[in-house]
């Protein structure tokens, strides 16, 4: 009965062996922070810390957090660095967070702070819902720019808008979250009955209706900022849009796994975390980060984006996670004839 | 040992005792079930239970008692349950939930006012009890006092159980259930369209004199060569809102069912094309001569003579596809819009949702579906044995230019159709911002700047093929090779047929699910391989590992038994039969097995999207991911490597095919 133990055994470590090992502490950091920052944030870390090497784990966040909770009695992990802070505190309601108060936590905006004490997450940036709008293919179809939420339901726009699924995509759920804090409960559902009436389709992916919006595939996308702006500079014909009730958001936060062999250096990481240098370099992308002062305008982000960020209340958001998204899936998605 | 089987006995009937070589195969046959036990039905298993595992609010376990308005507790602690009894406030079905369930402590306190100065206490009545206060986990038994402020935070959490909850939950919950018609219908338009067009390819390669036959067999397999859901991306670039024939479309969306049957077609086409092409190959001519002598027309003798000559071949190549369409992913995820599958349901429940339960629920829905298939191929298999006879005369068509040219301009237009997909691809890819700058660029090949994984995943993709080729084709060369030429033992040989055919009966989703479930579960042992290339070439072999076994199966059974006696007579060890015989032999059925594993293993995405770590990204689910975050250009790009790559492979299988053939099988040249 040993034998194919044994085979597999050997077979698997005969793989591992071309992975190789640091003999620095590495730590292995789960994240959901867009591919090509990762290098970057992780450069400017070792430039202070070169004695700790970070492997990454990324993929998107709904990803990165079903792949936390599986691995829940069994953690790989060390570090979270840049995952949404409502799958935080998911992960924080099921005891898998280390609370940790970093040196320092007090510089930061009380909004991007855990409420527990010690505190289970710390905020690094916010992540703010936009509209993107492609201004070519708009004047094609002859479609005046959105200004508000609600000008997205006008019969105008009928096809000519797509959001993302939230039952896939974290974005999606923020921005259902969002109407339904801001339009209340029952103004919330009546205004997504309205909208559910010019959305082309649900994506599966939150950075998706801007990406779409941008070739042109759709015009209209319910997307976030920070994705707009990127587009944006790749030369994409689109404005960002910033909806005048206001925006849903979410924050990139950061957490140490509990049960992290590797403690010390997963709390130097987390100290270093929230540095102003920290700051300035998550500000290359984000207009909104978690230190006041720090941020410096981003080219291509809309004005007023953070004025218009809503009192977003998480705990309540994530409370009612499977009710909304329950009600949601039981008035559109079981329409499964798409529409044309 | 040896030599008293070998004794002639005269009197009682002879049985022959068991040699060295005999143990020896029969240890190996072994370990080889148990690795099949281990790669699938134990990690199948682990998912099958996780489906029955439950998530129910005990209200028994929490106990409350309620202050005066001078904060003074006078009031006997009453339990959740006598709370719920008395007001009625929950029904049983209600207390169902899920993993993420949680129950506001304060729907038990109709008058409740978070401004009220009464003051609230909660303990568990046990340690299982578990309840948020304000986003904090507590348990145990302990008194916690609140104030009406935050007992209002107060959330019951649920306890796990076992049962058929969310089965149940399941079948009422339309929109879930609603996908298995979805994917039956669609799984069902396809097969009829791909066998018809599969049917006709066929039919003009084996019965018309017409020209370029190589060309187009080569053509009709290129989509075995990409990732399933590169058709979809050559879609949307064709027919999305800005495609380029749009038009013909004529308002319909490409997004839901119109896409994904057409693409489904595309990528099952080669699958069907082959086995048909098998089947009308063992007509036999001696028929076909007997409806001329009778004077039939060329209509009648086609449904008399050629259609059941090929009926199982038809139905075969139906149910493959059937299976094939019904438990792929990647397609129906880049093109599906709102229509839903089961295949992408899982892919929602557990990523989207983390709600592993439903996921598990999907995948065992997904199953039956898949298992009927493969029982009706299998038993139709059975029957297509007595078809061929030694007699048999193979048929060889006959000029005739009316028919060659429309044959020709058939396979043309197909030809036309798998080639222009892929070409769109390549298109897509070099394509610098589609559709406002149509310039040429390779920057759609800068993969480290975006998601998934970058120029690793490539390069890891290449990795885990060879490894899967390599490791697959000797687990399964073996294996089959113990299994037919061991004697004896037929229990468990059949047994072990049983488990080398039951893995073309899992769709890759469920299998990668059920990998999860089983390997990353701390209290197993194997625990240590999960995040590893090893289990991802684990799962592949195990994925793949039916056709590859059937294949292995058919070239061992071409050889005689005699060898086996003739080795045993000579003292020859079943071992140096296998090098110095059996496997210089059966070399091109080997090469077969691992170009089929290499091509497979770097295009698959479904079995493994669960699975990959961070080292161990994959090109296969970097498209996925790419499309997924609307990188569709990059997406494509890294498509076409993948084909780039596999038609290298092919190249190189076809060199050393040609180049073994002329070395070893010389002796079947008379």
């Amino acid at each position: 009965m040993n034998k194919p133990t044994f085979l597999l055994g050997a077979l698997a470590g005969g793989l591992l062996l071309t992975s190789g090992a640091a003999a620095q502490t590495s730590l292995t950091v789960y994240t959901a922070v867009e591919a090509e920052d990762l290098k970057r944030y992780a450069e400017t870390f070792n430039k202070d810390h070169p004695d700790i090497q970070i492997n990454w784990v990324r993929d998107s966040t709904g990803v990165i957090t079903a792949k936390l909770l599986a691995e829940k009695n069994n953690p790989q992990a060390d570090v979270v660095w840049g995952l949404a802070a409502t799958s935080l505190l998911l992960l924080k309601t099921e005891g898998m967070l280390e609370p940790y108060a970093p040196k320092g936590v007090d510089m930061l905006d009380k909004k991007f702070v855990d409420k527990g004490n010690p505190p289970a997450w710390v905020g690094m940036d916010a992540w703010v819902a936009s509209i993107c709008f492609n201004t070519v293919e708009a004047a094609k179809l002859g479609l005046k720019a959105p200004g508000s939420w609600k000008d997205l339901t006008r019969p105008e726009y009928k096809g000519h808008v797509i959001m993302p699924n939230p039952n896939s995509s974290g974005t999606g759920f923020l921005d259902v979250s969002s109407w339904l804090q801001m339009f209340g409960e029952e103004g919330g559902w009546t205004y997504m009955d309205a909208l559910h009436e010019n959305i082309a389709r649900y994506t599966h992916s939150g950075s998706a209706p801007c990406k779409l919006a941008a070739s042109g595939e759709i015009p209209i996308g319910v997307s976030f900022a920070f994705r707009g702006a990127k587009s944006k500079a790749a030369g994409a014909p689109i404005d960002i849009i910033v909806p005048s009730e206001g925006v849903g958001w979410d924050m990139e936060a950061s957490a140490i796994i509990a049960g992290t062999a590797h403690l010390e250096a997963a709390k130097t990481l987390l100290d270093w975390s929230i540095t102003r240098t920290a700051n300035e370099m998550y500000n290359t992308g984000y207009a909104v980060v978690a230190m006041p002062g720090v941020a410096k305008p981003v080219q291509h982000f809309p004005e007023g984006l953070l004025e218009a960020m809503i009192e977003n209340d998480f705990e309540w958001a994530a409370n009612n996670r499977k009710r909304i998204l329950e009600e949601w899936q039981k008035r559109y998605d079981s329409k499964s004839e798409p529409k044309s | 040992m040896t030599r008293a089987a070998e004794r002639v006995s005269s009197g009682r009937p002879l049985r022959a005792r068991l040699g060295r070589d005999d143990i020896i195969m029969r240890g190996y046959m072994t370990v080889i079930a148990v690795y099949l036990v281990v790669a699938l039905a134990l990690p199948l298993w682990a998912m099958m239970s996780k489906s029955f595992s439950t998530y129910r609010f005990d209200l028994r376990l929490y106990e409350f008692q309620v202050s005066d308005e001078a904060g003074a507790f006078h009031a006997p602690p009453v339990t959740a349950h006598e709370l719920n009894q008395r007001l009625r406030i929950a029904s049983s079905a209600d207390l169902a939930t899920n993993a993420d369930g949680r129950l506001p402590a304060t729907s038990f306190f109709p008058d409740f006012s978070f401004r009220s100065p009464v003051k609230y206490r909660i303990r568990g009545t046990s340690d299982d009890a578990v309840y948020l206060v304000g986003s904090d986990r507590t348990s145990g038994t302990q008194w916690v006092e609140l104030s009406s402020n935050e007992f209002r935070r107060v959330m019951l959490r649920p306890v796990a159980g076992r049962g058929l909850d969310n089965y149940s939950t399941y079948f009422s919950t339309p929109s879930l259930f609603h996908s298995i018609e979805n994917s039956l219908f669609i799984a069902f338009v396809s097969t009829v369209i791909t066998v018809t067009l599969a049917f006709g390819f066929a039919y003009a390669l084996s019965r018309s004199c017409m020209p370029l036959k190589p060309v187009f067999r080569l053509v009709a397999v290129l989509p075995i060569l990409v990732p399933s859901l590169l058709p979809g991306i050559a879609l949307v670039y064709l027919f999305g809102n800005q495609g380029m024939l749009k038009e013909l479309l004529l308002g319909h969306s490409i997004y839901g069912p119109i896409g994904i049957v057409i693409g489904s077609v595309f990528f099952t086409f080669p699958h069907a094309m082959i086995i048909i092409t098998t089947a009308l190959a063992i007509s036999d001519a001696r028929l076909y001569e007997a409806a001329v002598s009778l004077k039939a027309s060329k209509w009648k003798t086609f449904w008399t003579v050629t259609i059941p000559g090929a009926r199982y071949g038809l139905i075969s190549a139906a149910f493959v596809v059937f299976n094939l369409v019904i438990t792929d992913f990647g397609l129906p995820k880049v093109i599906g819009g709102q229509y839903n599958m089961l295949a992408v349901d899982i892919y929602k429940q557990v990523i989207g949702q983390q709600n592993f339960e439903m996921g598990a629920v999907v995948s065992v829905v997904l199953l039956v579906p898949a298992l009927i298939a493969f029982a009706v191929d299998r038993f139709v298999n059975k029957r297509q044995v007595a078809l061929l006879s030694a007699r048999s005369v193979p048929y060889a068509p006959q000029p005739s230019r009316r028919f060659d040219w429309l044959c020709f301009g058939y396979c043309a237009l197909i030809a036309v159709f798998l080639v222009g997909l892929v070409a769109v691809c390549q298109f897509a890819a070099l394509v610098k911002f589609w559709p406002y700058d149509l310039s040429l660029s390779l920057r759609n090949y800068a993969f480290d700047l975006m998601d998934g994984g970058g120029w690793d995943s490539y390069y890891n993709s290449i990795e885990m093929a060879l490894w899967t080729a390599v490791i697959g084709t000797f687990v399964v060369f073996t294996g089959a090779y113990m299994v037919e030429k061991t004697k004896g033992f037929d229990s468990g040989r059949s047994l072990f047929q049983l488990l080398a055919m039951l893995p073309m009966a899992i769709p890759g989703m469920v299998l990668g699910l059920a990998y999860i479930f089983f390997f990353n579960n701390p209290s197993n042992p194997l625990n240590a391989l999960y995040g590893t290339m090893a289990i991802l070439v684990i799962c592949t072999v195990t994925h793949f590992y039916t056709v590859s076994h059937l294949t292995a199966v058919t070239a061992l059974k071409q050889m005689d038994r005699e060898f086996e006696s003739v080795a045993a007579s000579l003292k020859q060890p079943f071992y140096k039969l296998l090098s110095r015989v059996t496997v210089p032999v059966c070399l091109p059925a080997v090469l077969d097995i691992s170009i089929y594993l290499f091509v497979n293993a770097m295009t698959t995405v479904s079995a493994v999207v669960f699975l990959y770590a961070p080292t161990t990204t994959l090109a296969s689910v970097a498209v996925l991911n790419m499309d997924d975050a609307g990188d569709i250009a990059p997406a494509a790009a890294m498509g076409m490597m993948i084909f780039y790559t596999n038609a290298g492979a092919r190249l190189v299988h076809a060199i050393l095919s040609r180049g073994v053939l002329a070395r070893t099988q010389a002796w079947r040249a008379r």
